[in-house]
C-alpha cells in the first residue's frame, strides 16, 4: 500500500517567539497546536491522532493529550528521531490515515533551550559511570566520554568531506549567505542581517572546520502541523497540500564501518521520491535541515540534487537564493537564521514548505508557481548516528 | 606525554557486555571484539556480531594502532581546545576517540596514531585515547 495522495497537510503554525522565559514547554506545545488547528479551520475536538517526540513533557503523548484536553484521540505515535521526528510523524500520520485509523492528526514540537528547558532525546553526554554496572545505551561507555557535541560531531563530517572532495569553507559559507538573504524578509527571524561569505569564514572558529556562522541559531518556540484525510481536506477552506511520498532511514556507526561522507538521506530520499513518482529535477522548493552548513550540503548531494562531492560547487554563488539560484531553499531563513526551536529543525522545514506550496511565503522569497516541494531532515548527529526523513509535498490544483 | 589537547574524561558507563574491555583497560591492554563466524572485527564491542548476527564473538588483544579518519577541534571549551575524531584501527573498524599529545596544527587525516589509556574522573576505568606514533 502506498500513502501517495492519501493525506494532506492542512494546518501549519510556527510559534512567533524565539525567547520564552514566561511560558512552560507544555503551554508552548498547546499554543502551537491551537495555531495549526486555527490555520486549518479545525478545533481540538476534531483531532483524533496525536504525534509528538522527546521534546514533549511527560509520558509520551499522554501528558500533552491530557493537558490539551484531547478527548477523541484514537491513534498515538511518539517516534523519536531527534530533530527529524516531525517529518517522520507526517509519514506515519499518512499511513494511519490510509489505514483508516484516524482522520485528523496533530503533530507538535516545542521547547525552551534559552531558558533552562530540558534537552530532549538521546544525550551525547556521559551517564552512568561510577562503580555500578549500567544498563543504559550500549554505545554510551565508548562514545559519551569524548566530549562530543553537535558542533564537533558535525565538524568531523565536514572535515572528512573537505578531505575527500576538496570542499571549502567558502562554499559552505554560501549556504549561510543564502539563508540570511531569506531571513531579512522574516520579521520573526532571530538573525535578520544579510551576511557575506567573508563574514562567515571570518567569524570565530567553534569546532574546526565550522565557524560560528556555520551554526544554526538556538531559539525557544515551536510549531505544529495538521495532517488530514482527503475527505476532511476537501471540507476545509485552505489550499490543499498533498503528501506524495515519505521516506525514513536510520544511520549509525555500522559496527565500525561508518563512512562520514554520506547521510541517511541516501536511503530516505529515494524512498520518498520513488513513492511520489518524481525526481529532484522536478522540485521547485526545498526545505533542507540546516543545523549546520555542512548538513545542507551533504543532504543535497544525498537527495540527488547534485553528484556526491559536488555539493560545494552546487551551493556556491547564490544557487540556493530564491529568485537568483536554481534551487530556492529554506526561504524563512531556516535554522541558520530564522528559528531552530528546542534544537530541532524538522517542524519548521515542513511549515515553510507548506507556506511555499500555498503561495503564502513572503513575496520577496515566494517561488513562482511553486507546486512541488521537498522537506528533509537529519535528527541526531550527522557524525555518529541519526534519523533521516524525507517528504515530497504537492499543491493540489 | 604532555597536556597538549587533553581534557578531563568522565568515567565511562560500564555494562555487563563491556566489562571485560574496561577490566583489560585497567591493566593497560586494548581489546577489540572479533566474530569467529565472519572473521570481521567490529566497534563498539558487543556480544552479537553487527555484521552477521553470530554470537561467536571473542575478545582479542590489539596493538591499538591505526590512522586518523577525521577529527574536529572544539575551541569552545573551558579546559582548552580538544580533538574528537575517529581512528581507523588496523583491524578495520573506526572508533570514536580523543586525539591527544598533538598540536592542533599537526593533527591531520591519515596521521598514524596509537592507543594510550587516560585516567578518568572518579573511580572509573581508564579510557582509550590516541596519540601520534612518532611522538611516543
Amino acid at each position: 500500500m502506498s500513502i501517495k495522495g492519501k493525506a494532506y497537510v492542512m494546518g501549519a503554525f510556527e510559534h512567533p517567539t524565539r525567547d520564552a522565559p514566561d511560558k512552560t514547554t507544555a503551554q508552548l506545545h498547546a499554543e502551537c497546536a491551537k495555531g495549526a488547528l486555527e490555520d486549518a479551520g479545525l478545533s481540538f475536538a476534531d483531532v483524533d491522532a496525536y504525534f509528538c517526540a522527546g521534546d514533549a513533557p511527560g509520558f509520551g503523548g499522554l501528558s500533552m493529550i491530557d493537558y490539551m484536553g484531547l478527548r477523541n484521540v484514537r491513534h498515538m505515535d511518539s517516534t523519536e528521531t531527534g530533530g527529524s521526528s516531525y517529518l517522520v510523524h507526517v509519514g506515519h500520520a499518512a499511513q494511519a490515515i490510509a489505514a483508516g485509523k484516524c482522520q485528523v492528526a496533530l503533530i507538535t514540537l516545542a521547547g525552551r533551550p534559552r531558558n533552562g528547558g530540558n534537552r530532549p532525546g538521546a544525550s551525547l553526554r556521559p551517564g552512568g559511570g561510577g562503580s555500578g554496572l549500567s544498563d543504559g545505551p550500549p554505545e554510551a561507555g565508548f562514545e559519551h566520554i569524548y566530549g562530543g557535541s553537535t558542533h564537533n560531531t558535525y565538524g568531523m563530517a565536514a572535515m572528512r568531506h573537505m578531505h575527500e572532495f576538496g570542499t571549502t569553507s567558502e562554499q559552505l559559507a554560501w549556504i549561510k549567505v543564502a539563508a540570511s538573504h531569506h531571513a531579512q524578509w522574516n520579521d520573526h527571524a532571530y538573525l535578520k542581517d544579510v551576511v557575506t561569505v567573508e563574514d562567515v569564514v571570518n567569524s570565530r572558529m567553534i569546532s574546526d572546520p565550522l565557524h560560528l556562522l556555520d551554526c544554526c541559531v538556538v531559539t525557544d518556540g515551536g510549531g505544529a502541523v495538521i495532517v488530514t484525510s482527503p475527505e476532511v481536506a476537501r471540507g476545509l477552506d485552505r489550499p490543499r497540500v498533498r503528501l506524495l511520498g515519505a521516506g525514513e532511514a536510520p544511520k549509525g556507526v555500522l559496527g565500525g564501518d561508518i563512512d562520514l561522507t554520506y547521510s541517511g538521506a541516501v536511503w530516505s530520499g529515494p524512498r520518498a521520491f520513488d513513492e511520489a513518482g518524481v525526481t529532484p529535477a522536478d522540485i521547485k522548493y526545498a526545505s533542507i535541515y540546516d543545523s549546520f552548513t555542512i548538513t545542507v550540503l551533504m543532504q543535497l548531494e544525498d537527495l540527488g540534487f547534485c553528484r556526491k562531492g559536488e555539493g560545494g560547487k552546487f551551493v556556491a554563488d547564490g544557487n540556493l537564493i530564491s529568485g537568483i539560484g536554481k534551487l530556492p531553499f529554506n526561504t524563512d531563513g531556516g535554522g541558520l537564521c530564522n528559528n531552530h526551536p528546542t534544537n530541532r529543525g524538522g517542524m519548521t522545514k515542513i511549515i515553510e514548505a507548506v507556506r511555499q506550496l500555498r503561495g503564502e511565503a513572503h513575496p520577496k522569497v515566494q517561488v513562482p508557481n511553486c507546486d512541488l516541494a521537498v522537506a528533509h531532515g537529519t535528527g541526531g548527529s550527522l557524525g555518529i548516528r541519526h534519523g533521516a526523513a524525507t517528504l515530497i509535498l504537492e499543491r493540489e490544483a | 606525554m604532555s597536556d597538549v589537547m587533553s581534557r578531563p574524561i568522565p568515567a565511562p558507563a560500564v555494562t555487563l557486555e563491556s566489562k571485560p574491555f574496561w577490566d583489560a583497560a585497567a591493566q593497560g591492554r586494548f581489546l577489540v571484539k572479533r566474530c569467529t563466524a565472519c572473521s570481521k572485527a567490529h566497534w563498539y564491542p558487543r556480544t552479537i556480531c553487527p555484521f552477521c548476527a553470530s554470537d561467536a564473538t571473542v575478545w582479542e588483544e590489539s596493538a591499538g594502532e591505526g590512522e586518523v579518519y577525521t577529527f574536529s577541534i572544539m575551541r569552545r571549551s573551558p579546559t582548552g581546545p580538544y580533538a574528537i575524531g575517529y581512528v581507523t584501527l588496523d583491524e578495520g573498524p573506526r572508533m570514536l576517540t580523543n586525539f591527544v599529545d598533538v598540536e592542533p596544527e599537526a593533527l591531520r587525516i591519515g596521521l598514524r596514531v596509537k592507543v594510550r589509556f587516560q585516567p578518568t574522573e572518579g573511580d572509573g576505568p581508564p579510557a582509550p585515547v590516541f596519540a601520534p606514533i612518532a611522538e611516543q
